[in-house]
């Protein structure tokens, strides 16, 4: 393996795409949570977790429809700010966030509807501010439950192949992430550089799992 | 101390009825007896401004005059303005905070002063750094208690604080709570279903049931003269028989098919009796309002014998706990006095 730029792409790529999904997921979920109304609240629901449903690929077409060169957002970042988005390293990003915002906003919900609604009506009693006890309450009883919605989501996030192949393509030093390289390597039919990166999207994998597995058994425990 | 009052007004549309209640306090400790899912908690969480009522006043003076929520002026104050505590059925804790934590959390700057003072005054020093789930049931409550306290509510609201207890530790924290009460010098409102809790607590109570109103006015007056047939239920009379007038001192129970003398005239309003089983006392066969025990089934309990007869009245006897014999005399009587005259 003498090529390291698919390894830092994919880094770059999966924090950056985990911290956006991660917080966006978080607030999401807390805004549908707060929706009273049902039907409203169902299709939203569907929009929100579609992505999972669907083949990345279709994703990926729809992505390459809105962020493409003659796409609506697309445009607008062309005549705006002069840079394409489509085919470069921030579509990497876009489609790793849309990939895996259902498994971290779909946690994140199940993790808040587990926690008590009278604690967030005790807190509002004792005079908390509402942001108060989002953080000191929901998200702290619900930190199980997220962090696990995290480590999906970052798995996700390191994976994606389907929808990174529509709108980034498969570019070499730019958009060639971890798994693109994997494809390529095959491919070509250097085995032995495919198993490498291979190696090194296990290891992540693992690492990550090992680190949010940790911090959340030891906040429960502290607890009982 | 005068010109304290809370004021509440509300109405609201449920699924099963509407909810009506109003009622004015002007101190100490208010009780709302129902069955479950009549709207007491309802009531309590729209006091809080936990729910909002569709419409009504709730208004609190305390020499100033807060209003809480008025439909009429468009006030709608939120929970975190109205200081009033609410203690919950399950307290609420919350689960990732240390003791201390949670009694200091309501506290702007968290005043280290005033928590120390607290777990000081709920006897929860040694407590501090334990987390809820590590604290028996009383130290929830007593954490439930200094965390409202802390915060220096004008009004308390209690929401069932017994009711998922074993017996032992619901008379100790009963006594505490009563205690509690004594000394707090704001208004307090609870809401049970238990007629015990009603009576301990409460100087004032009201009787709600599906959403209204039924009876209201001083709790030894409701229970001595309750009514109404549910109030007289709620506050736990256990026979309740409807009748037919035979003239007006006289009334025919259909249920038991006894006939009763009575002290008080009966009104044409009167549909049902009500006889507290602990009413009755042995008697000779011509007294007034006999009763024949004939096949009546014993039931023995620690401190009480409870005798069902076989048409359907119930008497209950306090007895020691050694004894374990016990002959049913052949006649049992009421005094007309204790014969409850109610209307549907």
């Amino acid at each position: 393996m003498n090529d390291w730029s698919p390894i830092l792409i994919s880094m770059k790529t999966a924090s950056l795409s985990i911290l956006i999904t991660f917080f966006v997921g978080l607030i999401v979920a807390w805004g549908i949570i707060k929706i009273k109304n049902d039907s409203i609240k169902i299709v939203l629901d569907g929009i929100f977790t579609l992505p999972i449903v669907l083949p990345p690929t279709v994703v990926g077409f729809f992505l390459l429809y809105i962020f493409g060169v003659r796409g609506p957002i697309g445009k607008f970042f062309i005549d705006f700010f002069a840079t394409k988005i489509a085919f470069s390293w921030s579509a990497t990003v876009i489609a790793a966030v849309v990939m895996s915002f259902p498994l971290m906003y779909r946690s994140a919900r199940g993790a808040f509807e587990q926690v008590d609604s009278n604690l967030l009506d005790a807190g509002r009693t004792l005079g908390m501010s509402e942001w108060k006890i989002f953080w000191k309450v929901l998200f702290a009883n619900a930190l199980p439950g997220i962090i696990s919605g995290g480590i999906l989501a970052y798995a996700r996030g390191l994976g994606e192949f389907g929808a990174t192949a529509m709108l980034a393509g498969n570019i070499a030093g730019q958009t060639r992430t971890l798994p693109m390289a994997v494809y390529s390597e095959v491919a070509a039919g250097n085995m032995g550089t495919a198993f490498d990166y291979v190696i090194v999207i296990v290891f992540i994998s693992f690492i990550a799992i090992f680190i949010m597995d940790y911090v959340s058994l030891r906040k429960e425990k502290q607890w009982r | 101390m005068s010109g304290k009052l809370l004021k509440v007004d509300i109405h609201k549309k449920l699924k099963e009825f509407d909810l009506d209640v109003n009622f004015e306090l002007k101190n100490g400790c208010l009780g709302i007896l129902g069955p479950s899912g009549c709207g007491k908690s309802m009531t309590l969480k729209s006091i809080a401004g936990i729910v909002d009522p569709d419409s009504g006043i709730v208004s609190l003076a305390t020499g100033k005059e807060h209003v809480y929520f008025d439909s009429d002026n468009k006030v709608n104050l939120k929970p975190q303005k109205r200081n009033v505590g609410y203690l919950f059925q399950n307290y609420a804790l919350f689960p990732n905070m240390t003791v201390e934590e949670n009694v200091g959390i309501g506290l702007q700057n968290n005043d280290e002063k005033v928590v120390s003072e607290m777990i000081r005054r709920f006897h929860l020093e040694g407590l501090e750094k334990r987390y809820p789930r590590q604290l028996s049931g009383g130290q929830q409550q007593r954490v439930a208690l200094a965390r409202i306290m802390a915060y220096g509510p004008d009004v308390i609201l209690l929401d069932e604080p017994f009711s998922a207890m074993d017996t032992v530790l619901k008379e100790q924290l009963r006594r505490e709570m009563a205690n509690f009460l004594a000394n707090f010098n704001g208004f307090s409102i609870l809401v049970t279903h238990d007629r015990d809790e009603a009576f301990q607590f409460c100087d004032e109570l009201i009787i709600l049931d599906k959403g209204k109103i039924i009876a209201k006015g001083k709790t030894v007056d409701l229970f001595e003269n309750p009514r109404k047939v549910e109030v007289a239920r709620l506050t736990g009379c256990k026979n309740i028989s409807k009748i037919e007038i035979v003239d007006d001192y006289h009334v025919k129970s259909l249920d038991w098919n006894v006939t009763f003398e009575v002290s008080e005239k009966v009104s044409s309003a009167i549909s049902h009796i009500g006889i507290r089983a602990h009413d009755f006392y042995p008697a000779q066969k011509d007294d007034v309002n006999a009763v024949a025990t004939a096949d009546s089934t014993k039931l023995e309990m620690p401190f009480e014998w409870q005798i069902s007869l076989a048409n359907g009245l119930l008497w209950k006897l306090d007895k020691q706990m050694r004894e374990h014999e016990f002959a049913i005399p052949e006649y049992l009587k009421v005094d007309p006095k204790n014969i409850i005259l109610l209307e549907e």
